[in-house]
Order: structure tokens, then C-alpha cells, then sequence
């Protein structure tokens, strides 16, 4: 026998790891040690005596807190396995996480960033001694602003949202610096902009006017010229949108919101698939982001650390967040004296060790290779399409009334199959994981394409991971027609039984988890 | 693209194989991955190749290239340093970074509470020993650092209160107060309360004249930014409480094995960093902010960051983890919420939680006892430094302390290029930001400075400011 797996051939008896692993406060032996700690000596503890002695009586702790007490071994195995049940990008395809580019990232920049040289800077020493990481900071602003057309970037925002809080923040004070903040106390975006596009122009006290698309999926222009006034402040919005919906006319979008004296932020989470193709500035815009955990290789760490790298024109850069970094022809430096700043949104110089990442993604790819894995995350998206399309009862979002190309992601609908199966969106993504694939991403709230489902294959997946994924959704919605009893629990492969939340309420802690079970009458 | 036969084929691109692109081209129907690009009009097209430097194309020229760059850096491993104020040197357990450099939790994202049970558990772990530490019941996922913690427990005051003026310490760290001001500035009015310039123990009079009916928090930290404990904190959240007011309380972790648990003396809120907690400093990227509170549902339905929840599974003691309130913030509400979450720095609180299980009761204990001891007896061999205070406030401390420089001819600036030239960083310089404290530095000490350490820097500083 000399039978060979095929790359690409569906897993039909995966089984993700399921260690029923306790939680840590459930484990370990009173008396047990992690870790010893260096003793201060027999000088030092003499000096000090007591040290307890002289706090303040409510500032002492009565009780020891009731954290459990392992060994080592017990904390490696423990963490060691929570890791093995985890379906992240280095062990699975997680190309159906649409808006999120789940691309690889590369082991030499994790290596590289986890240099003493880096992790054991302070944010307070001494220009001088920080020579390396301020010409690595500055060197990328100069990057990312032949990418984006912009003129400098701050890496300070430590995620996408922290970055449009700032774009919004700096609109805040270029309006002030012209006597207009008050006036102008209206954001407009647009409803397939991510959420903090709303969200973080809501928290600094803005009014938010949002656009729904049109019916060919673009945000509708009249609406924008109806929307814009003295009271603008600015544009949010991303494009392509989450629908991978390039809007061909946002010159011009750009155009109307200056004309009433506003200004354009460019949202760039989907920056993957125009990379050197068209930039921010082409389009008008007067700033921008980049998430560098998506676009530019950065892990996303469950949820950070990230980067929102925030750039601006010209006439914006006294606006950016302080310290920024400065170059003046022999040494790099902080610049701190900067009155229009908006201040800072983050202590520190921001997530360095990602922002290297995201440098050294770049120095490994170069001009030619940031346009190739722009063509190629498009391409792969395209090729996925027509595999995803052919599976019966799936649909593109607006393909009907907006035929272009989707770009490097697709939003897509169940609708029909669901109709036809009485199986949803949810239940496809979680039957999906039973194959050895992550499940994919619907939307974002609110749901205005019904059943939806969002996916972004990058430049990273292989044909084969394109051909094994379309496989496993064609698989999922054949059992929806011929076996739909399977999505009840499901994934049942995974490293749980299914939930069940019938009367429960949130509890954040174990805890709250406690006291409410006990009320509950447990 | 160019002639495909003469393009590069990136290790990080499988379908960069000529070959393989003209096949998936064909599938798609186009002649040439410009082709796909026909939505965006040439009139906003870049028109030219990007001009970036590189490409290092070799992994081995990569790597030159990088830590070329970076060994230009002189990191505080390389010196005797007691820089902190809010990003502070510990000891590392390996296990942290054992933690920290699996691919499974670095490349992961969030979907799926069974496909990423591993992450969710370690979140939740992490949440339930943050609440052990404060005394509270309700833990967040992380914020970017303790400054946007900071600013969204007061926004969560204001949103609880319907109110629109905060108080916060005039001892906060500037860093801090310019975050608060950054974020909350533009919705209340931030005011400021002083101290004695003796003890440091917050002006109460000053507190109760600037507490009105319209106040919606106070907030203070403990220990404080200077270093020393605040001795009335439970009369300040007494005078909040009293006007009606959440009593905001900033830590620092690491001192939580020794020092009570916020809660204890009446938080409503308690944020700060998890930093200290077995993560590198990184030049501030191992900040990351939590925010604490009683498991009340005012508080759920305003904390600004995705919460993780515990739900049963079908076999009993077993469980797994979810998003609590995505309805509740920005993610469900848009413009209704008043948050900017989004991605933070969830793997510093999978980190925190693994540095927190191998610590235990004891091991948290030890390291708060032997930071003070530590700190005592720095502050006993620099006093007896001539023309210099040390410490400034006659208080309790907590990992830092301020020393005054006002008996010397130096500036602090002067003196710590002083001690720079001799392989030491000296404490931060407080001249510009607290002016009022003289010729001031902010020095940290912690558990990894030794006897021989704290004596070095005495004997260099003696040796300076002769």
C-alpha cells in the first residue's frame, strides 16, 4: 500500500484537541511554587526591618489572595495545552476571517523582535541610547508614507480603534486650531466601516451621521452631499468595504466632504489589496491607518498587540500624537514641544515590537513583493469566489447590481441554502470547524446582507488550502440538505461539548459564576 | 505583473509560483492580476512602483539588517537602571516567555469559543486571579495600556452618573493625565487635586471643595505615580461616595500580594497595568490596561472593552468561554456606544495569568515584600548622601520613591548624564513636570536590583556630585 494524502484532501476524521483541562484556580497543592524570587539578603532585610509595619492599616492585605499554588511543570503543562486547543494561523487555515487578513506571519520577525536589544528598552531612557528602535520608527514612517502618499506616521495607537480615535482626535484639533470645533461636531461614516469608525468618534463627542450603501453596495453619494455642512468635521470610511466592494468613485466622496470644509480619514484595515496599486493620497484623503497586525504580517496575539499606524498630509503632522520622532541629519530623537499635539492615546512608543514586525515584513518583501501579495491576495480571493459560488445555494453580495471585481475579500450570503435547509450561517461555521478549518467571520452589526459570511484567503494560502476550503463549505452545505441533523452540537470534533446557556448570565469572573449559580438555586 | 518567469517567488506567497498564478488565472478567467484590478479607475493609480528600500530577500539578510539597526540600542540589560513611572523592570519567569512564544495564542484571532478554547480559558483564568488581587468580581479584556484604562473607568463613571466632571491626583503620571485629557477631555471637565508636600496624602479639603453634584468620579492611584501610599484612600472614596461620586482606584499589580485589594477600602473601579506582571517592558509595548468592578450590571453594561464570559457545556465541570456583551458596545451599537474597543493586548493578559499561576499567594507576597525592602534600603544608603533628600515624602512607598537633588550643583539632567556615562540610568527627571518637587527624579527599584547594585549607584552618585 502505498496510498498518499493529497495536500488539500478534506479531513474527515479531525479531531481537535480536548484535554478537559481544569481551570488554573481549580489545580495545584497548597505549599506548591512556580518560581522562587531572588531574597534581598541578610544586609538589605536588616536595613528594612518590617516593611509591612508602617502601611496604612486599610491599605494592608488581611488576606493572602486566593490564587492557586503550582509547581512549574504543572504551569507549563497547563498553558502548554490550553495552547494545543487553540485553532490559530499557524496550525490551521484561517482564511474564512474575513476583515481580519489573517496572513502568515513570519517566525524570523518573532525571532527578531524578541531581541533584548528591543524588549528591555525603556520608554524613558535617553534618546541616545535608543538610536536603533528611533531610526527603525522613522525609517517606517518614511515607508508607509510612499505606500499611503501620506507625509508622516505615528505608532502610537496600539490597535485599528485606537488609531481611528486618533485620526478622529486630530480632525478635533485642526477644526480648533481654525476656531471650528465647536461648529463642526458631525462624523459621517459609512455602515460597512468597521464599528469604531462610529464608535470612536461617539466617545470623543461627536455626532455620528452613518451612509448605507446604495443598491450597487457603494455608500449612497447623495446621501453623503445631503449629509455634509458647516457642521462636519470629517469622513470615516474604509475602501474596499468589508464586501471587498472597491468604491471606484471615492475621489470624489473626498471631494464633496472638503468642499464643506470637512476632512477624509482613510480606514485601511483593507489595505491588503492595493498595496502600490492606488494610495490614500491618490483619492484626496488627509489621513489614515494602517493595521499593521492585519496588512503587514503582524500576529494578531488573540487580540493584540497591534498597531494602527496613523499618517497624515502635510498640513496635518502638528496634530499627530506626542512624542514623535524626529531626525536633525546626525541623530534620531523625541519630540515632546509640540502645542497643536492631541496629546497621547497610548504611554510608551506603542507596540515596538510589532512595529518591527511589521518592518521587517516590509524589508523581506520589498516594492515588488508588496504589489505581488496585493495581486496575489486578490486572485486567490477570485479564485476562491468561483469555488464558493458554485456551491449550491451561495451567493455574492450585490452581484446582481455591482458586477466589479471583488478585491482581497467577499461577503457572501446564505440565504437561499438557509431557506431551503432551515441551517443558518452560525450553524455552517460551526460544523465547518469538524473539517480542521477555523470558522469564518459573518459581519459586522447589523447584518444587512442576510446569512452572511465574510472571507479574506490573503496572499498566504496556497491553492490547496483555497481548493480544501471551498471543499469543506461544499461538504457543510450537503449535509445541510441530506443530514441536517449533524449541526445540532456542533463541532463535535472540537475540544468541547456544546454549551448550554439557558438561563445564564454573564459571569466575567469564577466568582460571579459562583455566586450567580448559587442564587440561581444550585 | 511582468514577464512571470522572471518574478521572484516569495517564501511567504505559495501562489507566487508562476505556474501556479498563470493556472489560478485561467480559473478566474483574466489574462494578468492587473486584469482584477479594472474597478479602480487609472486616475487614482499610483502609476509607478512603490520605492522602498530592500528587499532583504534572504531570511540570513533580513536578520543582518534588522539587528544592525537595533544594536544601536543600549537597553537597560546592558546597564544598571532604575527607570519605572509606569513601565517598570522584573524579573521574567522563562515560563512567561515559554507562554508568550507560542504560535498557537501569537497568531491566533478570537472566532470560535470551542476552535479557541485554549485562548478563551487563559483569558477567563486571568480575569477570575485579577479579580482574586482586587477584590472584585467583574475583570476585563485588556486595553491598550492603564491611561486608556484609566480614561475608560471615568468614562464609565460619567456614562453610570449622567454626570460631567472628573477629579484625578495632581501626583498622576503626566502620561496618564495627558491620555485622560486626550480621551476624556472632549466629553468633562478634569479637575485637579494637589497633596502635602510633606506626606503626599491628597489635600482632602482641597477633594471636598472640588467635588460638587457634578462630579462623576475621583480617581486616585495606589501606590501613587511618586511612589507613595496614599494614607486616606478610604476617607477619599468616602468624600466621592459621599457627593454621590464612583471612587476610581488606579494599581499597580505587583504590589497587590501585600497590599489590599482596592475593593477593601471601598473602588467602585479599579484599572491599571498588567505589565509588571511577566511581561517585558519593550519601551512601553508591555503595557496593557485591565479595569475591575463588583459584577453589578451597571458596571457590565458600560466597561468598555469585549468582556469573556463562562457558560456550561453539556458534560458537566466542563466549560467554555464567550463574548458577554457584544450587543452592548461598539461592536453591536455604532455610534451608540461610547468605547473604541477593538484589538488591545489580550496576549499580555494570557501572559499575566501564566506569571500569576506560577507566583501564587506566596510568590506574590515575596515580591511585594522585597520591593519595599528593597526600596528601604536604597533610600537609607541615598540619604546619606549629602545634599540630597531622599525620600521627598515622609510616607510609606512602594517601588518608587522621588530623590532630590536641591543640596548639589547639578541639575538631574546633568547628573543623569552623568551616571549614563558610567553604565547607569538614573531615575526619571521630574524638573519639568513637577516642578514644585525641585531638583527631582522618579528612581525605581525592584526586585532585581541586588545589594551590590543599590551600592553601586550610591558610590557613582557620591562620586558625581562631589
Amino acid at each position: 500500500m502505498t496510498a498518499k494524502r493529497r495536500q488539500g484532501q478534506l479531513r474527515e476524521r479531525f479531531h481537535q484537541a480536548a484535554w478537559q483541562e481544569p481551570l488554573v484556580m481549580h489545580t495545584g497543592r497548597r505549599g506548591r511554587r512556580g518560581v522562587l524570587l531572588p531574597d534581598a539578603g541578610p544586609a538589605i532585610r536588616a536595613e528594612a526591618g518590617d516593611v509591612l509595619a508602617p502601611v496604612p492599616a486599610s491599605l494592608r492585605r488581611a488576606e493572602p489572595p486566593v490564587l492557586p499554588e503550582l509547581s512549574q511543570p504543572e504551569v507549563v503543562r497547563h498553558y502548554t495545552r490550553l495552547s494545543q486547543m487553540v485553532l490559530a494561523n499557524n496550525v490551521v487555515t484561517s482564511l474564512g476571517l474575513g476583515t481580519t487578513t489573517m496572513k502568515y506571519n513570519p517566525i524570523i520577525n518573532e525571532l527578531l523582535s524578541r531581541s533584548p536589544k528591543l524588549t528591555e528598552l525603556h520608554p524613558d531612557q535617553d534618546d541616545s541610547t535608543m538610536q536603533g528602535i528611533l531610526e527603525l520608527l522613522y525609517r517606517f514612517s518614511a515607508i508607509l508614507a510612499d505606500i499611503s502618499g501620506m507625509e508622516r506616521f505615528t505608532f502610537q495607537p496600539a490597535g485599528g480603534s485606537q488609531g481611528i480615535l486618533a485620526n478622529a482626535l486630530m480632525m478635533r484639533a485642526y477644526h480648533a486650531s481654525r476656531g471650528e470645533a465647536d461648529q463642526r461636531d458631525e462624523m459621517i461614516t459609512t455602515i460597512f466601516s468597521h464599528p469604531a469608525n462610529a464608535a470612536a468618534p461617539a466617545t470623543v463627542g461627536y455626532r455620528v451621521v452613518t451612509l448605507y450603501p446604495g443598491p450597487d453596495g457603494i455608500p449612497d453619494l447623495d446621501a453623503l452631499k445631503a449629509a455634509v455642512g458647516p457642521r462636519t468635521a470629517g469622513l470615516m470610511m474604509t475602501n474596499p468595504e468589508d464586501t471587498g466592494i472597491f468604491n471606484p468613485r471615492v475621489a470624489e466622496y473626498v471631494r464633496v466632504v472638503h468642499e464643506a470644509g470637512g476632512l477624509c480619514a482613510y480606514d485601511q484595515a483593507n489595505a491588503n489589496s492595493i498595496l502600490g496599486v492606488t494610495r490614500a493620497r491618490d483619492a484626496g484623503f488627509d489621513m489614515c491607518q494602517f493595521n499593521l497586525h492585519k496588512t503587514f504580517g503582524v500576529p494578531h496575539g488573540c487580540m493584540g498587540g497591534a498597531v494602527g499606524a496613523t499618517g497624515v498630509q502635510p498640513a496635518l503632522v502638528p496634530f499627530l500624537p506626542r512624542p514623535t520622532v524626529e531626525f536633525d541629519g546626525t541623530r534620531y530623537y523625541l519630540d515632546d514641544d509640540r502645542p497643536l499635539s492631541v496629546g497621547a492615546v497610548r504611554s510608551g512608543l506603542g507596540n515596538i515590537g510589532s512595529t518591527l514586525k511589521a518592518y521587517a515584513w516590509v524589508c523581506a518583501m520589498g516594492s515588488e513583493g508588496l504589489r505581488d501579495a496585493a495581486h496575489l491576495a486578490v486572485l486567490n480571493n477570485n479564485y476562491l469566489m468561483r469555488k464558493v459560488l458554485a456551491i449550491p445555494g451561495s451567493s455574492l453580495s450585490f452581484a446582481e447590481t455591482n458586477p466589479t471585481r471583488r478585491l482581497e475579500q467577499a461577503r457572501y450570503s446564505w440565504e437561499q441554502m438557509s431557506a431551503e435547509t432551515g441551517i443558518h450561517t452560525t450553524g455552517v461555521h460551526d460544523r465547518m470547524i469538524d473539517y480542521g478549518v477555523q470558522g469564518y467571520f459573518s459581519s459586522h452589526h447589523p447584518w444587512l446582507i442576510p446569512e452572511p459570511f465574510t472571507l479574506e484567503p490573503t496572499e498566504s494560502a496556497s491553492q490547496e488550502d483555497l481548493d480544501e476550503f471551498a471543499e469543506v463549505l461544499g461538504r457543510v452545505v450537503e449535509e445541510a440538505r441530506e443530514n441536517p441533523g449533524v449541526f445540532a452540537g456542533a463541532p463535535h470534533n472540537s475540544s468541547a461539548g456544546a454549551p448550554v446557556r439557558e438561563g445564564l448570565r454573564p459571569a466575567m469572573t469564577w466568582h460571579a459564576f459562583e455566586a450567580l449559580q448559587g442564587k440561581a438555586g444550585g | 505583473m511582468g514577464d512571470p518567469a522572471a518574478r521572484t517567488v516569495y517564501p511567504y506567497i505559495p501562489n507566487s509560483v508562476p505556474a501556479i498564478t498563470s493556472e489560478m488565472l485561467a480559473a478566474v478567467g483574466a489574462a494578468t492580476t492587473d486584469e482584477l484590478y479594472d474597478v479602480i479607475p487609472p486616475a487614482i493609480r499610483l502609476g509607478r512602483p512603490l520605492d522602498l528600500p530592500g528587499p532583504q530577500l534572504s531570511e540570513y539578510d533580513l536578520r543582518r539588517h534588522v539587528e544592525d539597526l537595533l544594536a544601536a540600542n543600549r537597553p537597560t540589560s546592558e546597564v544598571l537602571s532604575f527607570l519605572g513611572g509606569g513601565c517598570w523592570p522584573h524579573y521574567i519567569p522563562a515560563v512567561c516567555d515559554e507562554v508568550a512564544s507560542r504560535g498557537e495564542f501569537i497568531t491566533a484571532y478570537h472566532d470560535g469559543e470551542r476552535s479557541m478554547l485554549g485562548s478563551y480559558q487563559a483569558q477567563f483564568e486571568f480575569q477570575s486571579m485579577m479579580g482574586e488581587l482586587t477584590g472584585m468580581q467583574m475583570v476585563s479584556t485588556t486595553t491598550y495600556d492603564w491611561g486608556t484604562a484609566a480614561a475608560s473607568s471615568l468614562i464609565m463613571a460619567i456614562q453610570i452618573t449622567g454626570r460631567h466632571e472628573v477629579v484625578v491626583p495632581a501626583s498622576i503620571a503626566p502620561v496618564r493625565l495627558r491620555e485622560i485629557r486626550t480621551i476624556v477631555g472632549p466629553t468633562a471637565a478634569i479637575s485637579l487635586v494637589g497633596h502635602d508636600p510633606v506626606t503626599g496624602a491628597l489635600d482632602l479639603d482641597a477633594l471636598r471643595a472640588a467635588v460638587t453634584s457634578e462630579t462623576a468620579a475621583v480617581y486616585v492611584e495606589v501606590p501613587s505615580y511618586l511612589g507613595f501610599l496614599e494614607p486616606a484612600a478610604a476617607a477619599i472614596g468616602e468624600a466621592a461616595h459621599g457627593a454621590g461620586a464612583l471612587f476610581v482606584v488606579g494599581v499597580d499589580p505587583s504590589s497587590l500580594g501585600v497590599l489590599a485589594g482596592p475593593r477593601a477600602y471601598g473602588a467602585d473601579i479599579v484599572c491599571g497595568d498588567l505589565q509588571p506582571l511577566g511581561i517585558h517592558m519593550t519601551a512601553g509595548g508591555g503595557n496593557a490596561g485591565f479595569i475591575a468592578t463588583p459584577h453589578e450590571d451597571r458596571y457590565i453594561a458600560t466597561c468598555p472593552t469585549l468582556l469573556v464570559s463562562i457558560v456550561p457545556t453539556v458534560h458537566e465541570g466542563e466549560y467554555v468561554f464567550e463574548w458577554a456583551n457584544f450587543e452592548s458596545i461598539s461592536y453591536g451599537l455604532r455610534a451608540e456606544s461610547h468605547d473604541f474597543a477593538g484589538t488591545a493586548q489580550t496576549i499580555w493578559a494570557i501572559v499575566a495569568g501564566a506569571y500569576l499561576a506560577l507566583m501564587g499567594p506566596t510568590g506574590m507576597r515575596d515580591l511585594g515584600e522585597t520591593i519595599m525592602q528593597r526600596g528601604a534600603y536604597a533610600r537609607a544608603r541615598l540619604a546619606e548622601l549629602p545634599g540630597v533628600t531622599a525620600p521627598v515624602f515622609d510616607a510609606t512607598h512602594f517601588k518608587e520613591f522621588v530623590l532630590r537633588f536641591d543640596g548639589t550643583p547639578l541639575t538631574v539632567s546633568e547628573i543623569n548624564a552623568a551616571l549614563r556615562d558610567r553604565g547607569i540610568y538614573g531615575g526619571k527627571d521630574l524638573t519639568a513636570d513637577f516642578p514644585g518637587l525641585g531638583k527631582a527624579a522618579l528612581y525605581c527599584v525592584t526586585e532585581i536590583h541586588r545589594q551590590q547594585d543599590i551600592d553601586r549607584l550610591v558610590a557613582t552618585l557620591r562620586e558625581i556630585l562631589r
